[in-house]
């Protein structure tokens, strides 16, 4: 009777998240609701709500809902990654995402506002653009055609679209390695890693593909080049804008790109800080285990990112889809998700106060196990006291 | 003997025979011929020494 209901649990597997993944389509309309508020109410406080509702709201969800460990079981996996109902989740997010960024574009370019509500649309529409890297980060490791070519058009917005290349290839292979721009170190603060994160990134994209396309005997500046085609996108979009809605658009579509772009280098930040693979021999790597990545298993967050924050499983296996991910009981966990995580890490002191000790805690305490900031590794090791190894020097 | 090769990780094979269009390697390049740190064009998260044989045939490579 005991194996007969062990087997109905595994046949008859229901996802309990299924339906909680929509909330990935609700996020970008609660976002762009800015606009639609001041217009219902003509009060300029009004615009304030969708960047509160992320920047605090979302961290207490986190908080309130509290996490989730469960994994579906390993026999359950493929009938979950064959379905595709969640494949059209992410499908339905690529417009909403495209026509929140234009509503928010255009709102911003057509009406006069004080700075006060133009900063809080600029910042609701960056956060959007945000999702759109995080939608064209799941989409981008598929191997279809589609989802590629959906990756490519959602990246395109924000002109990011050599994050494409840069994290498939770059990213996955350097990762919590000292030559990977994407990953952070300890005692490096976010202002000192976004100078090496977006210019590293582009650099490093441009050489994969340069390469790629010196194999294939193609020039570089190519319709085949996947920086390009998505750049091609971008300029297109931007043009159109620009032609409606005049030059006053420019700014807006800029600083919005940014901060989308940085929603990347936030993730990028708290998602390896610290954390270092083993160099096997010069210039080769251990392969990236759980314990090189930091996870989230709050559920709100993580129903809002596609699960994101299980990222120890995602660069252990980063074709699995996301709603097969896994929890992993020995992988680094933080202690809130990653937008509360965002909030942290722009403060600086109490990123290191909250994240050194446990970054300190999971590599018990050796030295050679922490990415550390070139320059600050022999006063870390100080204020520390940690361990160097035999015949080491502090 | 033509050898077709997986990737552990993501299941991306490799045909000697056929050879990788989109990453410019040409048909009849034996795997072994790649650099060492060659990464799975797929999931970059192998390499080509952590690929694993799943086909030994006799085929010679095509033209």
């Amino acid at each position: 009777m005991n194996h007969s209901a062990v087997a109905a649990t595994t046949s008859h597997f229901r996802d309990r998240k299924r339906y909680a993944w929509l909330v990935s389509l609700l996020i970008p309309v609660i976002l762009g609701s800015g606009a639609f508020l001041l217009m219902v109410t003509g009060d300029m406080r009004a615009v304030w709500l969708p960047v509160i509702f992320i920047y605090v709201g979302v961290p207490l969800l986190d908080m309130v809902l509290g996490e989730d460990q469960t994994n579906p079981p390993e026999s359950a996996v493929p009938q979950l990654e064959a379905d595709t109902y969640y494949r059209y989740i992410t499908y339905a997010a690529v417009p909403v995402l495209w026509i929140s960024f234009i509503a928010s574009v255009w709102f911003l370019s057509t009406h006069d506002l004080p700075w006060h509500a133009q900063l809080a649309l600029v910042l609701s529409c960056g956060l959007t653009g945000g999702l759109g890297i995080n939608l064209g980060h799941e989409l981008g490791h598929k191997n279809t055609a589609l989802e590629r070519w959906l990756a490519k058009i959602i990246l395109a917005p924000t002109a990011y679209g050599h994050f494409f290349i840069e994290h498939n290839r770059g990213h996955h292979r350097d990762v919590a390695t000292p030559i990977d721009p994407a990953s952070s170190r300890m005692g490096e603060t976010i202002y000192t890693f976004v100078f090496r994160e977006m210019p590293g990134a582009l650099r490093r994209a441009w050489h994969i593909e340069t390469e790629r396309l010196g194999r294939c005997n193609q020039p570089v500046w190519s319709l085949r080049n996947e920086i390009l085609q998505p750049a091609l996108i971008t300029l297109t979009l931007w043009a159109v804008l620009l032609v409606w809605l005049g030059w006053v658009a420019l700014p807006y579509i800029l600083i919005v790109s940014f901060w989308a772009n940085f929603q990347l280098t936030l993730a990028n930040y708290i998602e390896h800080y610290g954390l270092l693979r083993q160099e096997k021999s010069p210039g080769r790597y251990e392969l990236c285990q759980p314990h090189h990545s930091w996870n989230s298993n709050h559920v709100f967050s993580n129903w809002a990112l596609f699960h994101l924050q299980r990222h120890s499983d995602h660069h252990a296996h980063p074709t699995r889809r996301y709603q097969s991910l896994r929890h992993f009981e020995k992988a680094p966990q933080l202690p809130n998700g990653y937008l509360g995580m965002y909030i942290v890490c722009m403060l600086p002191p109490l990123w290191f106060w909250m994240m050194d000790k446990r970054l300190i805690q999971n590599v018990d305490g050796d030295a050679n196990r922490i990415h550390f900031q070139p320059g600050k590794r022999n006063t870390l090791i100080r204020k520390y006291g940690l361990c160097t190894g035999e015949g080491a020097t502090a | 003997m033509n050898l077709v090769l997986q990737c552990p990780e993501c299941g991306y094979q490799y045909d000697e025979a056929k050879g990788d269009k989109n990453e410019g390697v040409a048909p009849g390049t034996p795997w072994k011929s790649l650099p060492e740190d060659y990464a799975c064009p797929s999931c970059s998260v192998r390499t080509r020494d952590d690929f694993e044989p799943v086909a030994d045939t006799e085929t010679p490579p095509a033209n």
